[in-house]
Formats: C-alpha cells, structure tokens, sequence
C-alpha cells in the first residue's frame, strides 16, 4: 500500500464529500426552488466525485474496504478535508462565499491535476473540471450579484467574507501527502494553484465591489485531522445509519 | 423574489432537432436564466441546447377565438396527405 498516495486521494475525496453533504442540507430549504436546485446539483457533482474517488483510495489502501467504509466508518480525526468545506453553512450568501473561495481553489486545482503522472487522478480530475467550471461560474455569479446587489447584501457579503478568509490559506498550505505527491509526480503544487486563486478573488470580488480582507493569521489543521468543531456534528449525521445498523443496504 | 421575471425554456435534446418548450423559471435576467434553466431542466442529459424567452413576450392567442381560429379546419380533412397510395419501396415517409 502506498500511503502517501492514499492520504493525497483522501484529500482531495474528503473535501468534495464533506462539502457535497453541506450543500445537501440546502434541499428544501433554498430560497426559492431554481437555486434549490443549483444547490444540490453542486452537491451531487461533489458526491460524485467523492465516490469516483473513494473508491479509487479503497483499491489504493488494498485492505478490502469500500467507498462506503472510507465514507461512513471514519472517525473526524480521520478525515483530511480543509476546514473552509466544514463551515457552516449559514445564509444564502455566506454558503455563496465559502463555495466562491473553494470553487476557485478547487478549479485550478484539478486543471493542474489533469497532468498527474497517476491516470486515474488525472481521469478524475478530467471528468470533474468540467462540474467545477460550472459551479465556479455559478458562485462567481452570485458573488457579483450580491457584493453588487443592495445595501444588506453587500454588507451580508462582506461580513461573510471577513469570517471565512481565515480559512483560505489552509488551501495552500503542503500537507506530507501534498508535498510527497508533488515529487512523485503525480500531485499538484500549491502555490501555483494560488496564484489563479489570488487572481480569480481579486477580480470578481472588484466587480462585486467587495473588500479583500487583510492578511491576518490563518486557521489550519483539517489536512492533518484537526477539525473545528462542525465536523463532528455532520460526520454524526451523514454516519449515523451506517454505525446504527452496520452493513445496510438500499 | 416574488419581483422576479418569468422565463419560458425550450431545449433542444439533440443536434438537428428544434428547441421544444419544457417549461418555466424565475430568473432575475437572461443570464441567471440559462443557467437556472440549466438546472432545472438539463440535469438528466435532456438537451444540448437552450432558449430561454421571458414570458411576457411570448404573445398567445385567445382561448375565446379558438372557434374562429381552429373549428374550420376540422373539415378540411383533404388537407391531410393521406388520400394517396405509395408504393411499399418507398420509407422514411
């Protein structure tokens, strides 16, 4: 078993899943039924994906798990995902901006993963690119709609922008996984990520006539296992049929 | 929200084919309407194509003409082609 690739696929799976179930918990409830239906749209997308790739780091692990194992049966301390996909997702606008600064990240990310020396990372990544072109121009959308709308949803905007930023700058930081990944070719460098990031913020939070925040100390943890408190809270949640009767089945 | 236009969506569901109307949405202008079309209507692989009309240019005639309108064709079954023979080598007609 290659660990270190192991870790990298449940990166990247982790966060496409646990923001995939933040954005499930908008059924119903969206604020009127054409966004309530873009809202999970975008979650299954990163369901999907969080599948194709579960089930790639399953066979990667060879110990005969399932996607649904890596899924259900994780302990927080387990899962990799940055902290930013975890936030709450508060009103209409604030799960606007968290999902604009992680669309941002998560588009030049697997636009870079494409080339990974893995072929199935690099097939994945393919496949998704073209979801997360999409959702990226969907919350770039509503960035400018909102930052640029009234009064109350700039300032709801701005207020959801000031809280989120701290934590941006977990997205580029290199995990063992991240950095092992990298050298073995098949992994993605950061910090070219974040520079299609600082440019893609800065130009639709402009034409949202939204502030940048100033750099101030980041939060981070997720990628080593350390999670804000709302990570419990949804992995009780998502988990709770499979550790209640284990092995069931639709 | 409830200030928000109406849109009317028709999609085509294969190249070749015309945009067939499916339905519609609530969108604040065209831009948002494509794409709540999008996801609205496209997400089981129905269509590669989309129009989307706010509602209120579509013109439409009146139920209370439809007397005047359509029953005078409902005799006219000469305009049918279907008073002629082919022959059985003919297809795709």
């Amino acid at each position: 078993m290659n660990n270190n690739l192991l870790n990298y696929v449940l990166q990247i799976s982790d966060n496409a899943m646990i923001l995939g179930h933040r954005l499930s918990e908008w059924c119903g409830h969206g604020p009127i039924l054409e966004q309530d239906i873009a809202l999970t749209n975008i979650a299954l997308d990163l369901i999907g994906q969080a599948r194709s790739l579960y089930q790639y780091a399953a066979t990667v692990d060879g110990q005969g798990k399932t996607e649904d194992d890596l899924a259900y049966l994780r302990i927080e301390t387990k899962y990799k995902n940055v902290l930013l996909v975890e936030q709450p997702n508060g009103h209409f606008g604030s799960t606007i901006v968290r999902q604009f600064l992680f669309d941002a990240y998560h588009y030049a990310f697997y636009k870079a993963l494409v080339n990974s020396a893995d072929e199935t990372l690099s097939a994945i990544a393919e496949k998704s690119l073209k979801e997360v072109t999409y959702h990226l121009r969907f919350s770039s959308e509503w960035m400018i709609r909102l930052g640029d709308g009234t009064e109350e949803s700039h300032q709801k905007m701005q207020d959801a922008l000031n809280s989120l930023w701290a934590f941006t700058g977990e997205l580029f930081e290199m995990s063992d996984a991240d950095t092992s990944a990298l050298e073995a070719g098949y992994g993605v460098d950061l910090s070219s990520v974040k520079s299609f990031w600082d440019e893609k913020i800065s130009e639709i939070l402009k034409m949202a006539t939204l502030e940048k925040p100033e750099e101030a100390w980041m939060q981070s943890g997720g990628k080593q296992g350390r999670h804000t408190e709302h990570l419990g809270y949804i992995l009780t949640e998502m988990q709770y049929m499979q550790r209640t009767y284990p092995g069931q089945e639709w | 929200m409830k200030n928000w236009p109406l849109w009317e969506v028709f999609v085509r569901s294969k190249q070749g084919l015309h945009h067939k109307h499916v339905g519609s949405l609530h969108a604040t202008d065209e831009k948002m309407a494509i794409e709540n079309a999008r996801d609205v209507y496209t997400r089981r692989s129905e269509g590669v194509s989309l129009w989307v009309v706010e509602s209120k240019h579509i013109h439409a005639s009146s139920p209370s003409e439809s007397a005047e309108l359509y029953d005078p064709a409902n005799d006219k079954i000469y305009r049918h082609p279907t008073f002629y023979d082919l022959p059985d080598e003919l297809e795709h007609i």
